[in-house]
């Protein structure tokens, strides 16, 4: 009880050691290496580490409050201060992390799991999950392709071809990829046949956990963050 | 610009709470204050039937000793919002599990915001999902859906309506988890419930 307490008060700041943050949330490795912070930090404070990767700190702090609370509505002033060139940044390594190590390693582990299920269950299953990553491939894609590019665009000021787009567009089209995760979750969990082992079972199950919670970060940082930031971008450029 | 701000009513005769939850909405969005009723009076009830919030704030002063774990209770019978207490006096434990949660009368705005936001998200009528498994009439229609068919075109052929058809197809998402027409069909034919057509290779 005190331990939730306790982290429901928390705040980082720029003087608190690196080693401390992670000690607190050890989620937020995966934020430091998406963000191209490697271990072997010593006694560094945040700020120090910040200024020597060229991140900004308030950028920095914003994406870790969003990974170590579930419910953090982060003030305009906070956003404010964060840099649009660090979210996507950021935002584009969490790309390449889960379609490189997050799906093929998940499609490993279940295809392992399936390995003693029946040939109709096995190419069930596979089928599912081939659907499921086309569409996240997919909704990727699009913001590899159109919003990420848009974005940079605005911040070095130089938007070209682009001017059609705005960032409102990217909100309207802003689709769920969670619902399938979601799915798969619930059959592996309640519906597979007892052939599949158990212990499988639970590995793929905490990596569908795992995924389908920082996908959720990954869109709260889209959607409260990313949208917001570019939404004043366009509203200077535009005076 | 960003996503609209959820409904929330506040029961309660005190006007200073009514203008520190309205100010508190006001500085930090994501809800506004929609309305205030002052009593439980049957015109109250009616104007709660038709607010259709998404959150109700209830102060407890409102309810007589005797009704204090019936009088939420009801409140939920009649709105699918959630229903949040004001800890303006001591609540028992027993009453206070009658919520979906406490906010109390010193606590930082942020915290009562954080709070109301998580329980906008879970939903209250999510736990009360069946524990049973499909009805004859659920796996029906579960099977239309597997096979591609459009809810009109479920209804014509078991002579229900289509809101019928959707109450059927929100309930079998309650009872599977599963949200997805791709997720649903898997559902089917892990369970046999329809034939998987493609001969073994």
């Amino acid at each position: 009880m005190m331990l939730a307490k306790y982290r429901e008060r928390k705040t980082f700041s720029a003087g608190m050691k690196i080693a401390d943050l992670i000690d607190f949330n050890y989620n937020l490795l995966t934020v430091l290496s998406r963000l191209g912070i490697g271990l072997g930090f010593g006694e560094d404070r945040i700020g120090e580490i910040c200024s020597r990767n060229g991140i900004n700190v308030d950028s920095f702090l914003l994406i870790c409050y969003i990974y170590s609370y579930d419910d953090y509505i982060p003030s305009s002033e906070m956003i404010s201060r964060a840099d649009p060139a660090d979210i996507v940044k950021y935002l584009h390594n969490s790309h390449l992390k889960y379609m490189k190590d997050d799906m093929e390693s998940l499609e490993k582990n279940l295809n392992e799991m399936v390995e003693p299920c029946s040939w109709k269950h096995k190419s069930l299953i596979s089928g599912f999950f081939a659907g499921y990553k086309q569409e996240v491939l997919k909704h990727f894609a699009y913001e590899e392709d159109t919003v990420f590019p848009y974005v940079t665009g605005l911040v070095s000021g130089n938007i070209e071809g682009e001017i059609s787009y705005s960032i409102e567009k990217f909100e309207e089209n802003h689709s769920n990829i969670d619902e399938k995760l979601n799915d798969l979750k619930n059959i592996v969990m309640k519906y597979l046949p007892e052939t599949c082992d158990n212990v499988l079972r639970n590995e793929v199950l905490y990596h569908l956990y795992s995924l389908e919670k920082d996908l959720d970060r990954h869109t709260v940082l889209e959607n409260s963050v990313l949208i917001p930031l570019v939404n004043r971008l366009e509203h200077d450029e535009r005076k | 610009m960003m996503k609209e701000n959820r409904k929330v009513l506040l029961i309660s005769p005190s006007k200073i709470l009514a203008a520190g939850f309205e100010g508190i909405f006001k500085d930090h969005g994501g809800f506004a204050l929609e309305g205030v009723l002052t009593d439980l009076s049957r015109s109250s009830e009616v104007r709660l039937k038709n607010m259709n919030a998404d959150v109700i704030l209830v102060d407890p002063v409102l309810f007589d000793y005797s009704s204090r774990i019936s009088g939420p209770a009801y409140l939920s019978e009649i709105s699918d919002a959630s229903i949040v207490v004001i800890q303006t006096s001591y609540l028992e434990e027993e009453v206070l599990k009658q919520y979906g949660a406490a906010v109390g009368l010193y606590e930082d705005p942020a915290m009562i915001l954080n709070k109301l936001k998580t329980l906008a998200g879970t939903g209250k009528r999510t736990e009360l999902a069946d524990r049973n498994g499909l009805s004859v009439r659920e796996k029906e229609i579960l099977v239309c859906v597997a096979k591609g068919m459009i809810n009109k075109e479920i209804a014509d052929k078991y002579c229900i309506s289509v809101h019928t058809v959707m109450t059927h197809r929100k309930n079998i998402t309650k009872k599977t988890g599963i949200k997805t027409v791709a997720g649903l069909t898997l559902y089917a034919l892990l369970n046999n419930l329809i034939d998987y057509r493609i001969d073994e290779p």
